[in-house]
Formats: C-alpha cells, sequence, structure tokens
C-alpha cells in the first residue's frame, strides 16, 4: 500500500448544540467525532460515506482545518496540523483545496470565471502576475473540459454540471496535494454525474493527487473510489478497500446501507426485505 | 377494459409569449395502478403535477390538451367546484416535508383540515381517524405525535405524516413528487414500502414521479419517460427495464450509478446523442407549428 498523506489518530471533535443554547452562557456542546483513526493513502481516491448525521462532512472540514479538532492528531505530509493556527496554515492551503456540494453558492456571482479560477494563484504564489494567472486558468478550464471563452462568463450563466466543473478547475490548477470533494455530484442529474466522474477518472490519470470523496451515494463511490470509510453516528464502522465494502462487508451497518440502494431492475418482493 | 381514472391527453403548455414547457403530453393512470413519471431536472415532471392540480403558476398558459379526473373534464369546471372535486379525490405528496407542513402549527390539524372542510366530519371523529391514520403509517405513539410540531419530527417521520394527511380523505389518486429525494437511503426503503403498503390496502391510483429508476423498478407497474416536455417512452415497467426503446431511455438507464456493475454503469450520454435529442425536440414542435397554422 502507498504511503499514507494522511493520518489520523484518535480525532475527537465537538460542536456548540446552538439548538439548545441558553439565553446567557455557553451552548452545550455534542460529539461530533468519536476517537476516529485512519489513514489516506498518497495518490488514492478514499471515499466517505455515511447518511445524514454521520460525521462525514465535519471529519472532512477538520483534515482540512475549517475545523479545529478537541483532540488527537492529523499527520499530513509528516506533520502535525491538528493545532496549527491559521497563520500557520496559511502556507498549506494551497495544498488542501476543497470542491463543494452547491456549485452555485460557493462560487463569487460577482466573479467572471477566470476570475475565479485565476485569483487563488496569485494568492497562493503560484502564478507571478496577473497574465501569468490567466494563462493558467485557461489551462485549467482546458483541462475540465471547458473552453477558454467560459472564462468571461459569470456563475449564473452556467449549468450544473459546468459550474461543478468550474469549482474543479479551480481546485486542480493550484495542483495541491488533497482534494476534499463533499458532495460534488449529488445536485445533478444522472446524466451530468456521469460526466462529472468520468472527468475525475481522467484528472487523476494525468495528475497526482490524493482525495477524500464525500457520498452519500454508494453506487457512485463503487464507481470512483480505491477505498471507503464508512461512519455512523461520529465513529467509523468499516473502513477497507471499495471491492471488499461491497462483495464482503464486514459490519452489519455496511451491508444495511448497500442493501438498501434500489437497483434499476425488477425484482419483486425487495420492498418487503427488511 | 377499465375507464383511466387520471387521464392527461394531449396536454401542451408554454410560458406566455415563450417556448413550450410540456408537448402534448399523454398520460393514463387507471384505477389502482402505480404509474412512474421519469425525468431529468427541467423535463417538466412537477409541471405534468401542477396541471393535474389545477394549480399551474399565472405565467403558464394551456395550450391545448385536456385534464381528466374520474372521467370529468377539469378545464371544463370553474375554480371553486373544481377545487372541491379534485380535493374529493387526489392528494398530494410533496418531496420536502419540512415547507409542506406548516411550522406554526401543531400536527393534529394539519391532518384533520381536509377531514373536516373536505368531508366535513367532526373534530372528535377527525381526531380518531388521524390516530388511525398514524398507527397505519407506523407512527408510535400517535396521541403525543398529534401535539408535536414540524421540527420536532425527524425527516422520515414528518414523510409519515404527510403520507397520512395524503391518504385521510380517501383519495382514489395520489401524486407523489419525489417523496423520498431527499431522505437517507436507508429511510428512503421505508417510505417507498409504507407507500406501496398505502397504496394496495387502499387500492388507489398513485403517479409516482421521480428522477430515480430504482424507485421506478421497486415500485411502480406502468411508467412514462419524460425529456424535454415530451413523452418520449411509455411502457410497463417491466417492459421498460427489459428493451428499452427509446434512445434517451437507454442512455438513462447507463448513466445511472450501480453498485453491482461498476464498469457498466455511469456511461455518459454521447455528443450524437444529445444532438439527436434536440432535432427530435426541434422536429416536433416545427411539425406541431405548422399544424396549428393549417389546421
Amino acid at each position: 500500500m502507498a504511503e499514507a498523506l494522511f493520518q489520523a489518530r484518535d480525532l475527537y471533535l465537538t460542536l456548540p448544540d446552538l439548538t439548545r443554547k441558553p439565553l446567557f452562557g455557553a451552548a452545550p456542546r455534542i460529539e461530533i467525532l468519536k476517537g476516529l483513526s485512519f489513514a489516506l493513502p498518497e495518490g488514492a481516491i478514499t471515499g466517505i460515506v455515511g447518511e445524514s448525521g454521520s460525521g462525514k462532512t465535519s471529519l472532512g472540514r477538520t483534515l482540512v482545518r475549517l475545523l479545529k479538532p478537541d483532540r488527537g492528531s492529523i499527520v499530513f505530509a509528516g506533520r502535525d496540523i491538528a493545532r496549527l493556527d491559521d497563520e500557520a496554515m496559511r502556507p498549506l492551503r494551497r495544498d488542501l483545496q476543497i470542491i463543494f456540494q452547491d456549485p452555485f453558492s460557493s462560487l463569487n456571482p460577482r466573479k467572471t470565471v477566470g476570475a475565479i479560477i485565476a485569483s487563488p494563484l496569485l494568492l497562493h504564489n503560484v502564478a507571478r502576475d496577473g497574465s501569468e494567472a490567466r494563462k493558467l486558468a485557461h489551462e485549467a478550464l482546458a483541462q475540465v473540459g471547458l473552453p477558454e471563452s467560459f472564462a468571461g462568463r459569470y456563475p449564473h450563466e452556467l449549468s450544473g454540471g459546468q459550474r461543478q466543473r468550474v469549482g474543479i478547475a479551480r481546485a486542480v490548477a493550484l495542483k495541491p496535494r488533497f482534494i476534499l470533494a463533499d458532495e460534488i455530484v449529488s445536485g445533478l442529474d444522472v446524466s451530468s454525474q456521469a460526466q462529472i466522474l468520468d472527468l475525475l477518472m481522467d484528472l487523476r490519470r494525468r495528475m497526482s493527487f490524493t482525495m477524500a470523496f464525500i457520498s452519500h451515494d454508494l453506487s457512485v463511490v463503487r464507481r470512483l473510489c480505491d477505498r471507503v470509510i464508512v461512519m455512523r453516528k461520529g465513529e467509523i464502522v468499516e473502513d477497507a478497500a471499495t471491492a471488499a465494502i461491497f462483495e464482503k462487508p464486514q459490519h452489519a451497518y455496511t451491508r444495511l446501507l448497500r442493501d438498501s440502494i434500489p437497483l434499476p431492475e425488477v425484482s419483486d418482493g425487495w420492498l418487503k426485505e427488511s | 377494459m377499465t375507464a383511466p381514472y387520471l387521464d392527461i391527453e394531449g396536454l401542451s403548455v408554454a410560458l406566455r409569449e415563450g417556448a413550450r414547457l410540456l408537448r402534448r403530453v399523454s398520460i393514463k393512470v387507471n384505477p389502482g395502478e402505480v404509474h412512474a413519471l421519469v425525468g431529468e431536472s427541467g423535463a417538466g415532471k412537477s409541471m405534468i403535477a401542477r396541471a393535474v392540480f389545477g394549480i399551474l403558476p399565472n405565467s403558464i398558459e394551456i395550450l391545448e390538451g385536456r385534464v381528466a379526473l374520474a372521467g370529468e373534464d377539469l378545464n371544463a369546471m370553474s375554480q371553486g367546484p373544481r377545487r372541491s372535486f379534485i380535493g374529493k379525490r387526489a392528494a398530494f405528496i410533496p418531496q420536502d416535508p419540512l415547507t409542506a407542513l406548516n411550522p406554526s402549527r401543531r400536527i393534529e390539524p394539519q391532518i384533520t383540515d381536509r377531514l373536516i372542510h373536505i368531508l366535513g366530519m367532526k373534530t372528535n371523529e377527525a381526531r380518531a381517524r388521524a390516530l388511525a391514520l398514524l398507527g397505519e403509517v407506523k407512527i408510535a405513539e400517535p396521541e403525543r405525535v398529534l401535539r408535536l410540531y414540524p421540527h420536532e419530527l425527524s425527516g422520515g417521520m414528518r414523510q409519515r405524516v404527510l403520507i397520512a394527511a395524503a391518504f385521510a380523505a380517501e383519495p382514489r389518486l395520489i401524486v407523489a413528487d419525489e417523496p423520498t429525494t431527499a431522505l437517507d437511503v436507508t429511510v428512503q426503503k421505508q417510505i417507498l414500502a409504507l407507500i406501496a403498503d398505502m397504496q394496495a390496502r387502499h387500492g388507489t391510483a398513485l403517479l409516482f414521479i421521480t428522477h430515480n429508476l430504482g424507485v421506478v423498478a421497486k415500485l411502480c407497474q406502468t411508467a412514462s419517460v419524460l425529456y424535454a416536455g415530451k413523452v418520449v417512452e411509455q411502457a410497463s415497467v417491466r417492459q421498460l427495464f427489459e428493451k428499452p426503446q427509446h434512445a434517451y431511455t437507454r442512455a438513462l438507464m447507463a448513466a445511472t450509478p450501480r453498485y453491482d456493475r461498476p464498469d457498466e454503469s455511469l456511461k455518459p450520454a454521447s455528443p450524437e446523442l444529445l444532438a439527436a435529442l434536440a432535432r427530435e425536440v426541434a422536429d416536433t414542435d416545427a411539425a406541431w407549428l405548422k399544424e396549428r397554422h393549417h389546421g
């Protein structure tokens, strides 16, 4: 197995429960991640699956240090980043990119697609000046299958699939070591979903990056990911190679998740199985 | 042969001064039948649901065609009588139970309102019926749940409440618009099983709107595949999956992810197919315009 890009040990995260916050004083905290230990192998796409409230999104956000864990270590490329403050994290940001679920709310509506892709390149000193940033932005658009003319468009002029391509272009333009993809195809129709997954598989053949692919859809994960981490209520129930997860699930919950997916073929009685 | 309970015939609607959104849609749902309306976003699925209940937005104009329920043409009725006619015979299950339930009212009136107003029940009678319905949709402690507000229930529980409310007045047709799309897979399966069970028990006809071919295969008997406001294929569900006739249906199946056949699934449609589909829609519209101007 490849070496781990991420090594998490005993990760605990609590967040304030604002629905139960008293008028004065602090809100009670709820445990979101309950002592997780796992590794993300370098160059692999690891699927993180689970139902709503399982903690999969919080886990992703903790890895890229949008959230600070209460306890535990996150070793990224040989360095523990669990306790670093914002200042110390800044030089690492280029290597920790995120693609969000809803490309419409994650892309600035007042900027052109070209500027959306180019400005992080300048911020992280990947490009020395505006013209180099533009050139790299055009290259990134080509990589995600969009024509150069899209650089002058605004997010609202694009379809959902095209916007998601822009989100991917913005991330890959920085040539990061790690990309967090959080439910990036769940808002799309099946035909654009298939195109975006094709694009991701194509990109990983041409570039080298490690990815955590957060999804509630096991069928999509089966196609794309090398490994799968199954989460439930803030804990990892299973962590194995994708084929093993689907063909020989060790945990009853993994089996339940798999068997709850309605396959597109007629079979009487499936609804009665439980 | 039985007469269809819902009979949509040659329905075309358009944005006022704009393009057609539904292109001569004909869909029949027989009494007690579960019919799937499948398509991707923008295909016009929800537009059809709105047409059934006579609640198309003002910006939309019916160009031709008719919608008949229980053999009666809905367009021929004036608004008041149409509302009560539909209210006694059809009900709706929406996708998002949180927006469909009034957040500031307890669950009880949200189920009993239609029993009191449509069926003319007394409050006590309606309450007893609501309790029985909550039992039927397998909600534990129904007395307590009647007193709760929507936000105090989980997503799956809310959907159960809406299913109970939909069946409350014993409609002969239920239109369900993506009722499980927002739910986790394990909850989705429970809700689908519940809908199937209630539908069979009450013998209600069901028009089930979905983008999920898996749900079509497991729940429905017949299906219409919708593309760009046009029904491109209509068949029994068995036929649809064994021998899909239209290229779009086949493309939809090829693009659908399958965990049991990862390498054969998630195939994007070819540009040639997309071009052919666009041509087909343009040809349909050209032929329709010609007919309108000469006929």
